[in-house]
């Protein structure tokens, strides 16, 4: 409790490079996830080769791919857009299926009733088909969140600071309340993430409640 | 006006949905088509608005060629009713039918004003405007499909089994609504259903298709039940065709003089307008409201005494109407009022023979003389049109 005390500007500036680190791939993953999953639902084709392959990238080592991105990206080693980018290649791994299925989802009579009423497909896909796999999609968004804050952590291990740092930290020193300070502010931060994500989903979908005032 | 032209549905792997299907929807008029699974009904209605493209053949809207109108604004201009409604869950009741007048680029203030009247006019109250889909029961929903599909009031509407989701008695309550709103807007509308006597109760004239999507016949419901073209179309259309017939027909019938008392009357009224088993009951406007026996009648006559089997039959209604009163009511006597429901007097099922017989004798002979002019109707798949019963 006194180290964390003390060090409570230090815990709070690696929270803050924590929460950017693993939310800003969110945002960025899910933009790309989007097209793809519904390339992989308007093309039966595409399905397969693009959840297969997208999901196969979550198999990736968190800490080869922090290695191996700068020589990919010709980036710095410390750079933080080596995390940025990695962590958005789990995130799209994740939410490709997520999203195929979330558009796959949507009741057929909807999605006729919507061709019938004469929405072009872009529109349809905006107006329609997107607002109504919101509710899968938020599902896929709060694991990939979760997953986010914990496998950024291991990029303290090639010296990207962020709450990791305090693990690798408290190793050095055989010395545990960084080690539990890091674990406990990881948790708030998934909490956090989860909290955002679910409110933001309610936001958009008050449809999903309206059931229970009939 | 929609028309036909031998239009085909072939699929890849050789199946044929609809084979070479030429008729005329005549404007303003109620057109069914009607078949078993498998006839390719609701093909045939998906390639008006070209959700399916046809194979062979082309389809006209008032002679323009679907196939030269790009396919979305097609759509924007017919209105689609589709089985389970198909209402966007995630959009209130207010929004759901706005859709194609938004489409459109109407400005919103429009498009809300006119999805307003519209919940008005299928008989919605305001207050469902920010009501979910999932909130309202299905008959609901369903007057909500009707009303996005004239939102935008398109001259031509297409209407796929809008009504077998919803159970028997909110069935008939929207079918009544239906024709009497189309009494008021008149579209040309083309409408698929699997139940021959929602056909016969909606058409102005009804395809039958049969399994291939081929023709069988295409006749005003009347005709389809007098003059079935040939054993599929006769089993179709099913049993009880010459009863069936009766609701087509009109045809004027005496009616005797009936005692009558008003509602409140006591026991001695009822004894001295009648010694007969029972008495017909009128309400103050001289409507009839039931039969009662007097004999178990305790101080004076109220409602909950009434008999209320019977059914009542206007003099301007169908003969069907005046046998059904006739059959139903306890006393064998049928009830009969005015266009204005203002009672008239009462008829037995007896009297009403000589009379059907007589409009059975002149719908043959009239059928006879069609038969023997040349071009005359009935011939499936003949580009001509029987008149369409008047409404």
């Amino acid at each position: 409790m006194d180290w964390f005390t003390s060090h409570l500007d230090d815990v709070w500036r690696l929270l803050v490079v924590h929460a950017y680190l693993a939310g800003l791939p969110l945002l960025l993953g899910l933009l790309v996830a989007l097209p793809l999953g519904w390339l992989a639902r308007r093309f039966s084709w595409a399905y397969p080769p693009l959840i297969i392959g997208t999901g196969l990238l979550y198999t990736l080592p968190s800490l080869a791919v922090f290695i191996l991105l700068p020589g990919i990206l010709h980036t710095r080693i410390l750079d933080p857009v080596n995390v940025l980018v990695a962590m958005t290649v789990y995130t799209v791994a994740l939410l490709v299926r997520t999203v195929a299925d979330g558009l796959g989802a949507i009741p057929e009579d909807v999605r006729l009733a919507a061709n019938a009423m004469g929405y072009r497909p872009v529109r349809r896909l905006l107006g329609v088909e997107l607002p109504l796999a919101v509710p899968v999609i938020s599902a896929g968004l709060r694991v990939a969140a979760v997953s986010n804050v914990s496998i950024v952590s291991v990029a303290a291990i090639i010296g990207v600071e962020q709450l990791g740092s305090l693990f690798t930290d408290g190793f050095n020193r055989a010395f545990f309340p960084p080690i539990v300070t890091g674990i406990l502010a990881c948790g708030v931060l998934a909490l956090l993430f989860d909290v955002v994500i679910v409110v933001l989903t309610r936001l958009m979908t008050p449809w999903t409640r309206a059931r229970a005032a009939s | 006006m929609i028309r036909f032209e031998s239009v085909t549905k072939e699929y890849p792997d050789g199946t044929v949905a609809v084979d070479a299907l030429s008729l005329t929807a005549p404007t303003g008029k109620i057109t069914v088509l009607v078949g078993p699974s498998g006839c390719g009904k609701t093909t045939s209605l998906r390639m008006i608005n070209r959700m399916i493209e046809p194979t062979g053949g082309r389809i006209l809207i008032d002679d323009r060629d679907t196939s030269s109108i790009d396919s979305a604004e097609l759509r924007r201009g017919i209105g689609y009713v589709i089985q389970h409604a198909g209402l966007f869950p995630h959009r209130t009741i207010l929004a759901n039918i706005a859709t194609v007048p938004l489409l459109l680029g109407w400005d919103r203030a429009k498009a809300t004003s006119r999805a307003l009247e519209l919940m008005d006019r299928v008989g919605l109250p305001q207050s469902f405007a920010k009501r979910y889909p999932s909130q309202l029961s299905g008959g609901q929903q369903q007057r909500v499909g009707v009303a996005r599909a004239l939102a935008a009031d398109p001259p031509v509407m297409l209407m796929d089994e809008p009504f077998s989701a919803v159970d028997p008695i909110v069935r008939e309550q929207l079918q009544d609504e239906f024709l009497r709103l189309q009494g008021e807007i008149g579209k040309t509308i083309v409408f698929v259903t699997h139940d021959i006597d929602e056909a016969i109760k909606l058409g102005d004239q009804v395809a039958v298709l049969r399994v291939g999507g081929r023709l069988a016949q295409l006749a005003a419901p009347e005709e389809l039940l007098s003059q079935p073209v040939d054993d599929f179309v006769a089993d179709f259309v099913g049993r009880d065709r010459g009863y069936r017939t009766l609701g087509f027909r009109t045809a004027s019938f005496p009616t005797s003089t009936e005692p009558t008392v008003r509602l409140g009357a006591t026991v001695e009224e009822l004894r001295a307008v009648s010694n007969d088993r029972w008495v017909l009951v009128l309400d103050d406007n001289d409507h009839p409201v039931g039969w009662v026996e007097p004999d178990r009648v305790d101080g004076s006559v109220s409602r909950d005494a009434l008999h209320r089997g019977g059914t009542v039959a206007s003099t301007d209604g169908p003969l069907r109407q005046a046998l059904d009163a006739a059959l139903s009511a306890p006393s064998g006597r049928g009830v009969i009022v005015g266009p204005d429901g203002v009672f008239v007097g009462t008829v037995r099922a007896r009297d009403l023979i000589a009379p059907i017989e007589a409009s059975a004798a002149s719908e043959r002979a009239a059928a006879d003389a069609a038969r023997t002019e040349p071009g005359g109707s009935g011939e499936p798949g003949d580009l001509v049109v029987t008149e369409p019963k008047a409404r």
